[in-house]
């Protein structure tokens, strides 16, 4: 019996002539370029086996300097920085940005073009929300249903293509208003799109609503109580999806949000489950905010009397002496802002995009600064994740539909 | 409906004499207060029975270069989901002193945001769990946000204003 050693320390079971295992964590690199984040962010996860005890995130690896830059540019080609922020729904960055400049210059923007905009807003939200569910249906290792969707999206970004030319970085519209008007090769776009993607996203649906597999990695999956998201600064789909009915586009409304009857869903838990449906029925309620634009589409101009900041018609330039001074002034960016502070609010694809700018009534801003939920709610992503395991971490980050350019702006 | 009026009257009244520079621009309610009442304000905002302030919306910073003793502004944008109000609150500060008080106590939000503000203004937050950069990278050594940092080479001479007529 001399030659067995037992070793009962610490009221584990007893092993014969085994060293004594350590308890020790293993450091985990999630990132910065790894394919599950789908962006350039890393996580440092102290894992105990597969179970995440903490993380700490670093951020800002495509951080490029758009409130610094933004000091240095005329208004209108501030444009082109906002949409490069959250580039899954860049047209919605666009419009938020010249509707804060219109209400720094009290510009009054007719119906019609802020029918359009909704129109576009809303088609950009859905395009956003599409690739968020589409992509945590990717992670869950479900494949098929994100193609379903892309080839959606496709369609979506054709309408983008015909409104203004580009597809993602879409600089879309003018201080005052639209750059043109719908044409009729948009509207049947939009018109086939309403037509066609309730299939699609039914058969999406179908596919993951009550989908066993897809629920049970999902539900009670980093659920997060209403209180502790107010106190994160959640704001949109995420913040709903914990219970708080809290929406900008019916609590503020801009743009004539006011004349169209859509509803707010609602989650209950906050987990990612509940983060899926209600961006799920989100693109229902676009669909029809779209369809009553599309159907009440008012007539008249779609820009504002606005000839300091919106660019004469081209034929005008080329005859007319005072469009082609106007011309030259915008495009040189001569005209100097009036002294404000404005402080305006969208609801972007992932809540609430605010922009706060202070004008010393110069031909810049004097300071710039973008509220972008991404950055403001991203922060809760290590307390959310606490306990799980990384599978689970990598379904909540997609749930959460962290963009890495509004993350580090 | 809250009016600004009614609050402001308000917040006047219960922190006299250290709340100043009531406006409204664009109907937002502006007001300034000294770094020893910020967080008070804040907290009070937060729990008051009516007013619900409790949400923080957004800090940041600015930078004045030109206004001797008030160089840097610390603005907080505070919303009550309940009434739909709006705030927006301004501490400013000087150069030589760039301490104000944390408010992760109050709102955890606050903690990237009070970052971010640190990051690109050095505006110091006692009481921060975790003051670092966290945009730029660690080996900066100065606040870039600042206006004596020009984005563009001071030295060029091919963008003068002058020669634009500016």
């Amino acid at each position: 019996m001399s030659e067995i050693d037992l070793i009962s320390d610490k009221g584990q079971v007893a092993r014969i002539n085994q060293p004594e295992l350590v308890e020790e964590l293993t450091t985990l690199n999630l990132g910065p370029t790894h394919p599950a984040t789908h962006g350039i962010f890393q996580n440092i996860l102290q894992m105990d086996g597969e179970k995440i005890i903490s993380g700490e995130q670093t951020i800002g690896y495509i951080h490029r300097a758009f409130e610094k830059i933004a000091e240095r540019r005329p208004f209108y080609q501030i444009t082109t920085l906002t949409d490069r922020m959250n580039y899954c729904s860049s047209p919605i960055n666009n419009f938020g940005w010249h509707m804060t400049v219109e209400k720094l210059l009290g510009i009054e923007v007719p119906k019609r073009a802020q029918y359009i905009r909704v129109i576009m807003m809303e088609l950009a939200r859905i395009s956003d929300h599409l690739i968020c569910n589409g992509i945590l249906g990717v992670d869950s290792g479900a494949f098929s249903g994100f193609l379903y969707l892309m080839e959606k999206r496709e369609e979506i970004y054709e309408v983008y293509e015909e409104i203004c030319g580009a597809r993602l970085t879409t600089n879309m519209g003018r201080i005052g208003g639209m750059e043109r008007d719908l044409t009729s090769t948009a509207i049947r776009k939009i018109k086939a799109l309403l037509e066609t993607l309730p299939a699609v996203l039914r058969e999406f649906e179908n596919l993951f609503n009550r989908n066993r597999i897809f629920m049970d990695r999902t539900i009670n999956v980093g659920p997060i109580t209403a209180e502790r998201a107010l106190s994160y600064g959640f704001t949109g789909p995420n913040l709903r999806a914990a219970g708080v009915d809290y929406d900008v586009r019916v609590m503020n409304p801009y743009s004539s949000y006011e004349d169209f009857e859509f509803d707010i869903p609602v989650g209950q838990s906050g987990d990612t489950y509940d983060r899926f449906m209600v961006r799920g029925e989100e693109m229902w309620q676009s669909l029809r905010i779209i369809e009553q634009a599309l159907n009440n589409l008012p007539e008249g101009p779609y820009f504002a009397d606005a000839p300091e900041y919106y660019l004469p018609p081209k034929k005008d330039v080329y005859t007319k002496m005072e469009a082609l001074i106007y011309h030259f002034k915008i495009v040189m960016g001569e005209i100097d802002a009036p002294v404000g502070e404005v402080y305006h609010a969208v609801e972007g694809g992932n809540g609430e995009l605010g922009f706060y700018l202070i004008s010393d009534g110069g031909r810049a801003p004097y300071r710039l600064h973008f509220r972008r939920p991404s950055f403001i709610y991203y922060q809760a992503y290590p307390e959310m994740c606490k306990g799980v395991t990384i599978s689970d971490a990598i379904m909540i980050m997609s749930s959460l539909n962290v963009i890495a350019g509004e993350l580090d702006a | 409906m809250l009016t600004n009026q009614e609050v402001a009257e308000h917040i006047a009244e219960k922190f006299d004499g250290s709340v100043a520079d009531f406006e409204q621009p664009y109907g937002l309610l502006t007001l300034t207060t000294t770094r020893e009442t910020i967080i008070p304000l804040l907290a009070y905002l937060k729990d008051h029975p009516v007013y619900q302030i409790s949400f923080l919306t957004d800090i940041t910073g600015i930078h004045y270069p030109e206004s001797t003793g008030k160089e840097f502004a610390v603005v907080y944008h505070i919303h009550s989901l309940v009434n739909n109000f709006r705030t927006r609150v301004k501490v400013f500060l000087g150069k030589d002193d760039l301490h104000i008080p944390t408010a992760t106590d109050l709102y955890a939000s606050a903690n990237w945001m009070e970052r971010e503000t640190f990051d690109f203004f050095g505006i110091l937050f006692d009481g921060h769990p975790n003051l670092t950069r966290i945009l730029n990278i660690e080996e900066m050594d100065y606040h870039p946000m600042r206006k004596e940092y020009p984005l563009e080479d001071a030295t060029r001479q091919d963008k003068i204003d002058a020669l634009f007529g500016r």
